[in-house]
Parts: structure tokens; C-alpha cells; sequence
């Protein structure tokens, strides 16, 4: 991983960024849209999550490998989810 | 091969490789701890698709005002250690130790606060277990909300802890200036595990305190 | 009369004595040597559970214990076995000694952490100790909910906790692997120079890394929910006993392929040095090792096709049961297409990598038959799948770890065995291996449920055989101990290279010092680079 300084104005404006994000999230959860709320939260916490990694843990600027390593963590995470779910889902058809 | 700072261990070539080695080696830690709290989104999903009712609940039940200051604050530590780490980088060793204490006292906050929510469970019979009591027909698929609710809190409350632990020795060694801008990984590298508590704690809030509030 | 070179000679054996120079050292070497001290008790006391269970099987009314004891017998076995000592025995052992000296390294990325990865395991296997002294457990080694949970009456708290610790040993086994072999590789040493051995373990430290915790995980929610009632998987709360089986087998199932991997990795080696040819189809065993390790992630439902599973999910892991078998294959092809017009001899590492190849293939023939949907439903819990498993887990995994562990022998101490003793041993435990498991798919096959201590009376012929087999077997595996021992003190001083293999670790002197090599070795030539056939051994 690369040594590169990140300059202190960037950890500012990111850190902004994700309280603006905090209240999106929390005033959103107030409205009732349907299935669009579990939607909104999870794709907002997803991008609060990659502004974290990208600038607070230097991934934008590190090496790829950690990118691929990443990549496979959360890929893994969903092969989790997804075939488990894959059960619940369908357990109530036919057959 | 030579010694070129204190730090550099004799198995490695030089400074770089060993502070690649060591970034490798905590992303990796990184991603067991995605999966090791996988598990417990897993049983949270499975459930939540089961008993929408129960969840919506038991997500009501909590105190959306106090895990909101607690997800601020804990995205504050995040910048105090980020701030940090930086200031390693720069070599302003006073500064690195401030904001090493910042971040200290931001996630004892953090958990000062969390305590005082698991109190007031304790106190309305929504802990888990035999003293559990929930009125309605859904009572026990709202105690499995707060069996997983007190797991996934509980679980990332004790990784806050090892992490203020961590920085409690970073503190000290910093006090004797072990870390210059040559050499700082052991900073980078809590910094790192800091940031991914952190990161844990971002989707927990929603989905233990949003998803019913409608 | 010649002097012994080596007591002159500094080596890591040599270099420090006394018990804190072994209990405190970072070197790899002597690391590798403690697991092996570690996982030979565990598998010693996995080998008495055995005992105890062929015993009582050998008659057909349960006369020797009681069920209940019975069901502590084949728990305990199981958990000794997979937790204590496959899941390390390879990796722990040779990963540890070779990984660092295959790719020209003075050690592993994190010696310390390799340090605290063995002590991890100790605590763990005390923490099991403790639980069996105490009562014991018998829930069987799956430890299934609401059984676990809520009715068991034995020691499942201290069991759990023992293998909770011991799981972090293996990740922090597979982290170090994992770093190390991305970033200490020698100058030329490219990723498809690499021995198979390295790819292989690259590919079960992926496992480790991404499952365990996982498993880890699943074994907190149980003692919570035994200690505390709290519910996660209790069906009076709404919990579902079934997704304990999800969670519990998404690491499980890719355990396996832990265990097998790196067995793996030793019989590419071997067969490459005993045919004197290249390893055929270097990239598709080098890939099939990464795919096994994918793909095996996938699977892990076939455990639960009569659990009330949906039957479509169930569908989906029957077809990636299949799949999964496809690089297994790859590799054994390969490595029949290796024996093909080589130079082939027959010392002793060599007859175990002929044991795994058939045996092997048996296994996963078989597994063939259990992944497929209609046919599981009758095999399911009886004891096709135990032997099954025994054939992929003792004639394969355990005969490539005796494999390495003879092949490399001479390196870690610097000693040739008898050779004499090691072929006799090897076709011991490959007969007694046959008899005691080839009868148990008969009986599988005719219906004996497994996890009972008494049978019908129809069934007692097969169990005798097994039983039979069980004695000559145990005998098979005492053997080496004893003569493996003796040559640490009294056998023939080993040459660097004995069996003109080879790699950057048979460069070195037998035994290694402690930094393994003077300085950083470079890398020119291909992996394998044994002469042709018709030119003679060099």
C-alpha cells in the first residue's frame, strides 16, 4: 500500500458527507415507501460504507490486490445470504 | 541486510515489503470479521423475511435518537483516527497522541451510550431469556429480534472494546515515540480495524433501528 | 572414522536447547514440530474413540456401552479427528515447515502470530480435553439444534468454546499463509513457477479464512442460546433448527476441502519426484485447486436434502454436489497422465500417494451417489456416508499427510527412516484401511442407520469384518510412531537431497538452519524440472 498522504480537507468533507448521510437515512425511514425504505437504507449505508473504505482506510489509494481481496470478502458474504436464502424463499411453493 | 528503523523484523527484505505484508495481513483479518458478522446478518435476513411483523416491532422499541448520536459519534472517532493516522504520517507526534485520545473518548461514548440503551431493555423485559415478556401473540418472534438485536450490538460492542484497548497501547508506545513517518504501521493498521468497526456499526443502525419506524 | 557432520553443524534443531527456546521460538520449523507433537495426541485420542466404537459394534445388541456413552464415543472421535487433527495436519505441519522454504523465504510473513496460531490451538484442545474428562458430549460431532441447545445434557458449553479457539488458530494459519505467499516469494519465483503444494495451500488458507468464521459464529448463537434461552433456533420462539444446519454446513462442507487440499498438494509433489516428470498440466491442477475451493463454498446444502430444505434449493447444491467433482477429477487424471511413461519408483511416499489416488477416487465416487437427490434419501445417515467420508478423509487426506511427512522427513530431521519398515506399515494400513470402510457401503447400502450402537442381526458379519479391519489398521498407524521415533536418534544420517527431488527447500542442508537459506535464492527454471525419461536420474 502506497504511503500516500491524504490531505486533512478530504477526511473533513468526507466526514460531512457521511453525517449528511446519517440524516437522509434516518429522516427517510420516517416516510413509509414500501419495500424503497429497506432499499434506501441499505444503499445509503453502502455508500457510507465505500466512502469509509476508500478514504478513511486508503483503499482508493492502496494496492489493487486489497481490492480483490475486498471484492471477494463481500462476494462471499452474499453466496452466504443468497443460497440460504435461496431455501427460504422457496420453500413455500409446490413440490 | 541491514537495520533501517527500528521496526523492520529480520524475515523481511526491507521496510516496504513488511509494511505491505502487514496491510495484507490486516484486510485480511478484515474480511474473516465480514464473514464472522455475516453470520449473524444471515440469521437477522432469514428472520426478518419470516416475521416482518415482529421485526417491525422490536425495531420500535428502540431508541432511534440515541443510535442516531451513536452512529455520529462513532463517525467522528472514525475521522479523529483517521486524523491520526495522518498525523503520524506528517511526524506531529503530539497531535497523533491527541487524536488517538479523542478517538478513546469518542468510543467510550459510544459505549457509555449503548449501555445506557441495553439498560433501559433490561428494565422493559426485553432482554432475552426467562425474564423476557412481550405482550401479544408475536412475543417470541419479537424475543428473537432482541436475541439477534443483543448478539449484533453485543458482538460489535466487544469489538469497540478490543478496539479501545488497542488504542490504549498505541497511545502509550506513541508516548515513547515509537512511530515517525518511516514507521507507522502499527497506527495504519488499528486505524484500519477502527474504521471497519465503524463500518459494521453503518449497517447495523438501519437495520436494527429504521427498518420499522414508518 | 568419520565424524557425524552434523554435530558440528548448526542447525534449528541444534541452535537452542531447553523447553523455552521450543516454547518461545518464531522459527517456523520449530512451530511445525510443536503441531505435530499437538495433533498426533489428538489424533491418538480421536484413535481411542475409534476403538471404543468398533468394539461395541461388533456385536449387534449394545452390550459394551450404554447409548448414551455410545453417542459421547462417536462425538468425541469425530470432533478429535476433523477439529484437532485433520483440519491442522497438513497445513500445521508441512505448510508450516515448507511453506516458507518452497518459495525461498527466511519465514513465514508473521512468525509471532504462526507462534500464537499453535498456542490458540493448545488452549482449544485443553478447553476439549477438559470437556471429555468431564462428561464428555454427544451430540455428534454436528452438535445440531435444538439437540445442542435445549435438551443435551453433557459438557456442549466447553466443547463449543474449545473449538471456537481452535478455529481462530486455523485462521490466523491461513492469514499467514495467505500474506507470505503473496509477498515473500523469491526474486523469479512467479506464481506459475510455484510448487502445487503452494497453490494447494493457498487454496485451503481461502477456506479457512472466508468459512471459519462463519462456524465461529454459529457456535456463539448456540451457547447463547443454551446458556441464555434466548431462541435463535428454537422452534417454540419462531427459530428455525434448520438454518443452525446452514450456517453450521457453509463451513463444514468447505472444511473438508481444508482437509483435502493441501493432502493434495503432497501428491503432486511426490508423484512429480518418484515418476522424475513434471507434474502434467501444471495450470489445470494449479486452477482446480482455486476452483475446489469456490466451488466448495457452494455445496454445503447437500448435508440437508432431508432436513426440510426446499427441494429447489436442494436442487440447485444436487447440481453444484456434481460440479464440484470436476477438478477433484482434473487432478487425478493429471496425475495418472504424471505416472505415465515417468521413471516411477516405489519408496515408501510413494505407495501412500498410490493408497490416496484409488482411494481417493473411491471417495469421491461416492460422493457422486450421496449428491445426487433421490439416491441420498436412502443413503442419507447411514453408513454409506460414513464410509464416504473415511474413504476421502482417511485413505485420501491422511495417506497424503503420511506421505509428506515420510517425504519430507529427512529434511525436518535430518534422518532417513527405515524404508523397510515404512513399506510394510504403508501396505498394513491400506489393508486394514480397505477392511475395516468397504464394508461399511454394504452395509450403508443395505440400511444400517449410522450414530447406533446396536444393529440388526443381519448386519453383524460386515461390522465384524470392520471391526477386524479397524485393529489392523490402528496397528498400521502405531507402527510408524514407533519406527519414526527411533530414527530421530538412531537413523542413518540424511543427505540434503535424498531423493534427488526438486525445489527450493531441497536445496537446503538436512536439517535447515534457522534462517533457511544464506541468502534469497533466485528463480530460473520451471517447477518440476526433472529430466526426461529417457535421460538418466541426475
Amino acid at each position: 500500500m502506497s504511503d500516500h498522504i491524504v490531505p486533512r480537507r478530504t477526511y473533513y468533507l468526507i466526514f460531512a458527507a457521511l453525517l449528511v448521510l446519517t440524516a437522509v437515512t434516518v429522516a427517510v425511514a420516517f416516510l413509509d415507501v414500501g419495500p424503497l425504505n429497506t432499499i434506501a437504507a441499505m444503499s445509503i449505508a453502502s455508500i457510507k460504507a465505500t466512502l469509509i473504505v476508500l478514504y478513511f482506510m486508503h483503499a482508493r489509494y492502496g494496492s489493487r490486490l486489497v481490492w480483490v481481496f475486498l471484492g471477494c470478502g463481500i462476494m462471499w458474504l452474499g453466496v452466504l445470504l443468497a443460497l440460504i436464502m435461496s431455501d427460504y424463499v422457496s420453500r413455500g411453493w409446490t413440490g | 541486510m541491514t537495520e533501517t528503523h527500528p521496526g523492520l523484523l529480520h524475515h523481511f527484505d526491507d521496510a516496504a515489503q513488511q509494511k505491505e505484508a502487514s496491510t495484507l495481513g490486516m484486510w485480511t483479518f478484515l474480511i474473516t470479521e465480514i464473514l464472522f458478522f455475516g453470520g449473524l446478518f444471515a440469521a437477522y435476513v432469514v428472520y426478518r423475511t419470516r416475521f416482518p411483523e415482529a421485526w417491525a416491532a422490536g425495531s420500535h422499541h428502540l431508541d432511534i435518537t440515541l443510535g442516531a448520536v451513536n452512529t455520529a459519534i462513532l463517525i467522528g472517532s472514525s475521522l479523529t483516527m483517521a486524523l491520526g493516522v495522518h498525523s503520524s504520517q506528517i511526524g506531529r507526534n503530539r497531535l497523533l497522541i491527541a487524536f488517538l485520545i479523542l478517538t478513546v473518548v469518542l468510543g467510550g461514548a459510544f459505549l457509555g451510550i449503548k449501555a445506557v440503551e441495553y439498560h433501559h431493555k433490561y428494565e422493559e423485559h426485553h432482554v432475552p431469556g426467562p425474564a423476557f415478556s412481550y405482550p401479544g401473540p408475536i412475543a417470541g418472534q419479537v424475543q428473537l429480534f432482541f436475541a439477534l438485536y443483543f448478539a449484533m450490538t453485543g458482538m460489535h460492542a466487544l469489538h469497540m472494546v478490543v478496539g479501545v484497548g488497542l488504542l490504549l497501547n498505541l497511545i502509550r508506545q506513541a508516548r515513547r515515540g515509537r512511530f515517525t513517518p518511516a514507521y507507522n504501521t502499527p497506527v495504519d493498521m488499528i486505524g484500519l480495524y477502527w474504521h471497519f468497526v465503524d463500518i459494521v456499526w453503518v449497517f447495523l443502525f438501519p437495520l436494527l433501528y429504521l427498518l420499522g419506524r414508518h | 572414522m568419520i565424524q557425524n557432520p552434523q554435530a558440528t553443524r548448526t542447525h534449528y534443531l541444534n541452535v537452542n536447547y531447553g523447553i523455552r527456546s521450543w516454547l518461545l521460538t518464531t522459527d517456523h520449523k520449530r512451530i511445525a514440530l510443536l503441531y505435530l507433537a499437538t495433533i498426533t495426541v489428538m489424533f491418538m485420542l480421536g484413535g481411542l474413540f475409534a476403538v471404543l466404537v468398533r468394539l461395541e459394534l461388533m456385536t449387534p445388541a449394545g452390550d459394551v456401552v450404554m447409548s448414551e456413552t455410545y453417542n459421547k464415543m462417536f462425538t468425541m472421535h469425530g470432533i478429535a479427528m476433523i477439529f484437532f487433527f485433520l483440519i491442522p495436519s497438513v497445513p500445521a505441519v508441512l505448510g508450516n515447515f515448507l511453506v516458507p522454504m518452497m518459495i525461498g523465504a527466511r519465514d513465514l510473513a508473521f512468525p509471532r502470530l504462526n507462534l500464537a496460531s499453535w498456542y490458540i490451538y493448545t488452549i482449544g484442545a485443553l478447553f476439549t480435553l477438559y470437556a471429555i474428562v468431564s462428561g464428555g458430549v454427544d451430540t455428534g460431532w454436528t452438535f445440531y439444534t435444538p439437540y445442542s441447545t435445549v435438551w443435551s445434557g453433557t459438557n456442549v458449553i466447553p466443547v463449543a468454546v474449545g473449538i471456537f479457539i481452535t478455529g481462530f488458530s486455523s485462521i490466523l494459519t491461513g492469514l499467514n499463509f495467505i500474506v507470505t505467499i503473496h509477498r515473500m516469494r523469491a526474486p523469479g519465483l512467479t506464481w506459475f513457477r510455484l510448487p502445487l503444494f503452494i497453490w494447494a495451500h493457498y487454496a485451503a488458507s481461502i477456506i479457512m479464512i472466508l468459512g471459519t468464521p462463519v462456524v465461529a459464529i454459529t457456535i456463539v448463537l448456540v451457547a447463547l442460546d443454551r446458556l441464555f434461552r434466548v431462541g435463535v433456533f428454537d422452534p417454540n420462539l419462531g427459530g428455525d433448527p434448520v438454518l443452525f444446519q446452514h450456517l453450521f454446513w457453509f463451513y463444514s462442507h468447505p472444511a473438508v476441502y481444508i482437509m483435502i487440499l493441501p493432502s493434495m498438494g503432497v501428491i503432486s509433489e511426490v508423484t512429480a519426484c518418484f515418476s522424475r516428470k513434471r507434474v502434467f498440466g501444471y495450470g489445470f491442477v494449479a486452477f482446480s485447486s482455486l476452483a475446489i475451493a469456490f466451488v466448495g463454498f457452494l455445496v454445503w446444502g447437500h448435508h440437508m436434502f432431508v432436513s426440510s430444505q426446499s427441494i429447489y434449493a436442494s436442487l440447485i447444491f444436487s447440481v453444484l454436489s456434481m460440479v464440484v467433482a470436476i477438478p477433484s477429477a482434473v487432478k487425478v487424471f493429471n496425475w495418472t497422465a504424471t505416472l505415465y511413461k515417468g521413471h516411477i519408483s516405489f519408496e515408501t511416499p510413494m505407495l501412500y500417494v498410490f493408497g490416496f489416488i484409488g482411494l481417493f477416487t473411491i471417495g469421491g465416487l461416492t460422493g457422486i451417489f450421496l449428491a445426487s437427490l433421490g439416491t441420498d434419501v436412502h443413503l442419507h445417515d447411514t453408513y454409506f456416508v460414513v464410509a464416504h467420508f473415511h474413504y476421502i478423509m482417511v485413505g485420501g487426506a491422511i495417506m497424503g499427510y503420511l506421505g509428506g511427512i515420510h517425504f519430507w522427513w529427512p529434511k525436518i530431521t535430518g534422518r532417513m527412516y527405515s524404508e523397510w519398515w515404512g513399506r510394510l506399515s504403508a501396505l498394513v494400513i491400506f489393508i486394514g484401511f480397505n477392511l475395516t470402510f468397504f464394508p461399511q457401503f454394504l452395509l450403508g447400502y443395505l440400511g444400517m442407520p449410522r450414530r447406533y450402537h446396536a444393529y440388526p442381526e443381519e448386519f453383524q458379519a460386515l461390522n465384524v469384518l470392520s471391526t477386524a479391519g479397524a485393529s489392523i489398521l490402528g496397528v498400521g498407524y502405531l507402527i510408524p510412531l514407533i519406527y519414526l521415533v527411533w530414527s530421530m536418534r538412531y537413523g542413518r544420517p540424511a543427505p540434503d537431497n535424498p531423493w534427488g527431488a526438486k525445489g527450493l527447500e531441497w536445496m537446503t542442508p538436512s536439517p535447515p538452519q534457522t534462517h533457511n537459506f544464506t541468502e534469497t535464492p533466485r528463480v530460473a527454471e520451471e517447477a518440476y524440472a526433472y529430466s526426461s525419461p529417457e535421460v538418466p536420474v541426475d
